[in-house]
């Protein structure tokens, strides 16, 4: 990544609206969380001109390592085109006027919440991920001052125990989203609220995996090629989600797919979560049973 | 029915439009400017200032005009601004003691060398909707003192002090104070850093939480030795003079709360403090702090803990209104791929209990008809 001191895009900003100081102390801690795989370095988050909540550790995570040649790409929910995502991608056109994509392979950052893209992501790329609740061990222990003593030892057992209950009164674990793991064989940590289903994902990805949680003010990171182990038993190993039919608009199997519902008599439909990977499978002429009934605005 | 599957961004823009729309309201009326909103609603200024934590009154009634009046958005507007801004330096120890007075009342004493203050208070008012308000009648000019007010004014807590009643205050002498906004907060955290939070921290949160160490949820036997409003002067010392130069003047509410203890063994039965500090006019604000921050001190001090109000991590973690309604709010985002995962988890285990159940049921007439055959 470079980095650029002159303001580009919106007036009275520097570049990417974080002032250089805030960028280098952001980086800082960007180095220190890539040093030591899945530990959560206590960062001086910014308060940002977007609410907390909203994406706010992800936005300073990007702001910190984007440079004018790089090419943006922001997701919420797999999909470029909610909200949020739309509204983030905004901001940086405006405040780095650097250049914004929806293909996964073009980007040379991808901004996201709640999915890690189909695409298999690439070495010379980074994934930033907004993460609300950076402990993995915080519905179990509230405490900070607890949960930092528990990491420092290495003591996961609380964890271990939840799985097991969940294994206890279910069968099987109950957490479909947020699911912990284990890094480089030492942290365990929260991927973010992303369905289980992206976690092998992470695992020896090619790419830089970046964490930010802005209200929380922690980073954390995965290196490329960091072996990450979801958390699971011997006799109950760690599954993914399976979905019994292919996307209804571009036929996939075995992407991620949301439910809408059509109509109010029971009425389903489910398509790709990740909307650029069902846009290119569409224009390479592929279709699934329900493509007729997308509209395209 | 079709599945939109794209159009966010028109969507938003629009939705912007609307809001700037409405937020003009009627366009018979006349609109409202930021002096108006300054002069008018000054405590909501106040207010926007204080949580915002930057003294900028003209930036505070344009956020409130901005968020529509809703303070909390008008707070976070100033927040996002204020992080902008770069930092020239920490300014001298703002002095309470040397305060232009506008009000200053005490609890604990009758009269007192100054005097009580009433000042412009809300306090004795009987809350009678004033329709004459409604009609824009000019209010009646205000009595002029003959003299300006004591110039002698001493702190109620500094009389306690001179007999060792209470206890003194602690001068931290040249130590850098902290600053949870450059730093991140990490606990346990030292009182510097405590009332940097209280003082940023939400009016109703604080509010709330000094009401229940009143209500017995950590009682620390408050008195209001003294609350005072009034301007004060602002000085910084450049590098380069090496000497105090002024750079106005902020008008600011001052509690301090004088609460019993028993001693220990390390110090003698005398009074403590609790301190609330923040810009322009809001006593609860100030007093609500007051009341927290000596909760807080509870460990410190020896005393039994437990108490929501005494408990550091929880208070400072959640009093952050900008933080606490983010995301809170952030729930409107979507969450439909989480959703979507934990719809296929109930609908497994819903399968899973039907089928135990229909097991269960075929198990039974089975069991009946073999006791029947015995």
């Amino acid at each position: 990544m470079t980095t650029a001191t002159a303001s580009a895009g919106e007036t009275g900003y520097n570049f990417a609206y974080l002032d250089e100081q805030t960028k280098r102390m952001i980086r800082r801690a960007i180095l220190k969380a890539i040093a030591i795989p899945g530990y959560q370095v206590p960062f001086a988050s910014r308060e940002m001109p977007m609410p907390y909540g909203w994406g706010t550790g992800g936005v300073q995570v990007t702001a910190s390592i984007i440079g004018p040649a790089d090419v943006l790409k922001v997701i919420d929910q797999g999909s470029d085109d909610t909200t949020n995502a739309v509204s983030i991608r905004k901001f940086f056109a405006r405040t780095a006027g650097v250049r914004t994509t929806s293909a996964t392979e073009d980007a040379t950052i991808v901004q996201t919440r709640h999915r890690i893209p189909e695409t298999k992501l690439a070495a010379d790329q980074i994934i930033v991920f907004q993460v609300p609740i950076p402990e993995p061990l915080r519905y179990l222990e509230p405490r900070e001052t607890e949960t930092r003593k528990l990491h420092a030892l290495a003591d996961y057992g609380l964890m271990h125990l939840k799985l097991y209950e969940d294994i206890a009164r279910h069968g099987h674990i109950a957490t479909t989203y947020d699911y912990p793991v284990e890094v480089a064989e030492r942290y365990v940590m929260a991927p973010s609220p992303t369905p289980k289903f992206d976690n092998p994902k992470i695992d020896m990805c090619e790419a830089l995996q970046l964490y930010g949680a802005g209200r929380e003010k922690r980073i954390y990171a995965v290196p490329p090629h960091t072996p990450v182990k979801s958390l699971d038993f011997e006799d109950h190993p760690f599954t993914v989600q399976t979905f019994a039919k292919p996307c209804g608009l571009c036929g996939a199997e075995g992407s991620y797919l949301d439910e809408i519902v059509t109509d109010d008599r029971g009425g389903r439909m489910f398509v790709c979560s990740d909307t650029d990977f069902c846009g290119k499978r569409l224009a390479a002429g592929h279709r699934g049973a329900d493509a007729a009934r997308a509209e395209w605005t | 029915m079709y599945v939109a599957v794209k159009g966010g961004e028109k969507a938003i823009d629009s939705a912007h439009r609307l809001l700037a729309h409405q937020r003009r309201g009627d366009g018979t009326v006349a609109e409202i400017s930021p002096a108006q909103i300054d002069n008018q609603l000054s405590l909501a200024v106040d207010r926007v200032m204080a949580e915002g934590s930057l003294y900028d009154r003209e930036l505070a009634a344009l956020a409130i005009k901005q968020a529509r009046g809703d303070l909390i958005e008008a707070i976070f507007l100033v927040r996002a601004f204020r992080t902008t801004l770069p930092r020239f330096g920490t300014s001298e120890p703002i002095d309470s003691n040397a305060m232009a007075i506008r009000r200053r009342i005490s609890a604990t004493f009758k009269d007192l060398p100054g005097g009580q203050v009433l000042g412009p208070t809300f306090d004795y008012t009987h809350r009678l909707i004033d329709f004459a308000l409604a009609a824009g009648v000019p209010p009646a000019a205000p009595d002029e003192a003959p003299a300006p007010a004591d110039a002698t004014m001493p702190r109620v807590t500094d009389l306690l002090g001179e007999e060792g009643l209470i206890e003194p205050e602690a001068n931290s002498g040249d130590a850098v104070v902290g600053d949870l906004t450059r730093e991140p907060l990490q606990f346990p955290a030292d009182r510097d850093l405590r009332l940097q939070a209280l003082a940023r921290g939400d009016e109703g949160f604080l509010l709330a939480l000094g009401y229940s160490t009143q209500r017995g949820f950590g009682r620390t036997h408050p008195f209001v030795g003294e609350v005072r409003i009034g301007e004060v002067a602002v000085e910084m010392v450049p590098a380069e003079l090496g000497f105090a130069v002024p750079l106005g003047r902020v008008p600011i509410t001052e509690c301090q709360m004088v609460n019993q203890f028993h001693g220990s063994t390390e110090a003698p039965p005398q009074f403590t403090r609790g301190y609330g500090l923040v810009f322009g006019q809001s006593e609860r604000k100030a007093m609500a702090m007051a009341l927290v921050d000596r909760a807080l001190r509870a460990g410190e001090l020896g005393e039994e803990t437990g108490a929501p109000a005494q408990d550091e991590e929880f208070v400072l973690s959640h009093c952050d209104n900008v933080q606490a309604t983010g995301f809170v709010e952030h729930l409107k985002l979507p969450h439909y791929v989480d959703f979507q995962a934990e719809l296929a988890l109930v609908r497994m285990l819903r399968a899973e209990f039907a089928e135990q159940a229909a097991a269960e049921r075929t198990e039974r007439p089975a069991a009946e008809e073999k006791e029947a055959a015995e």
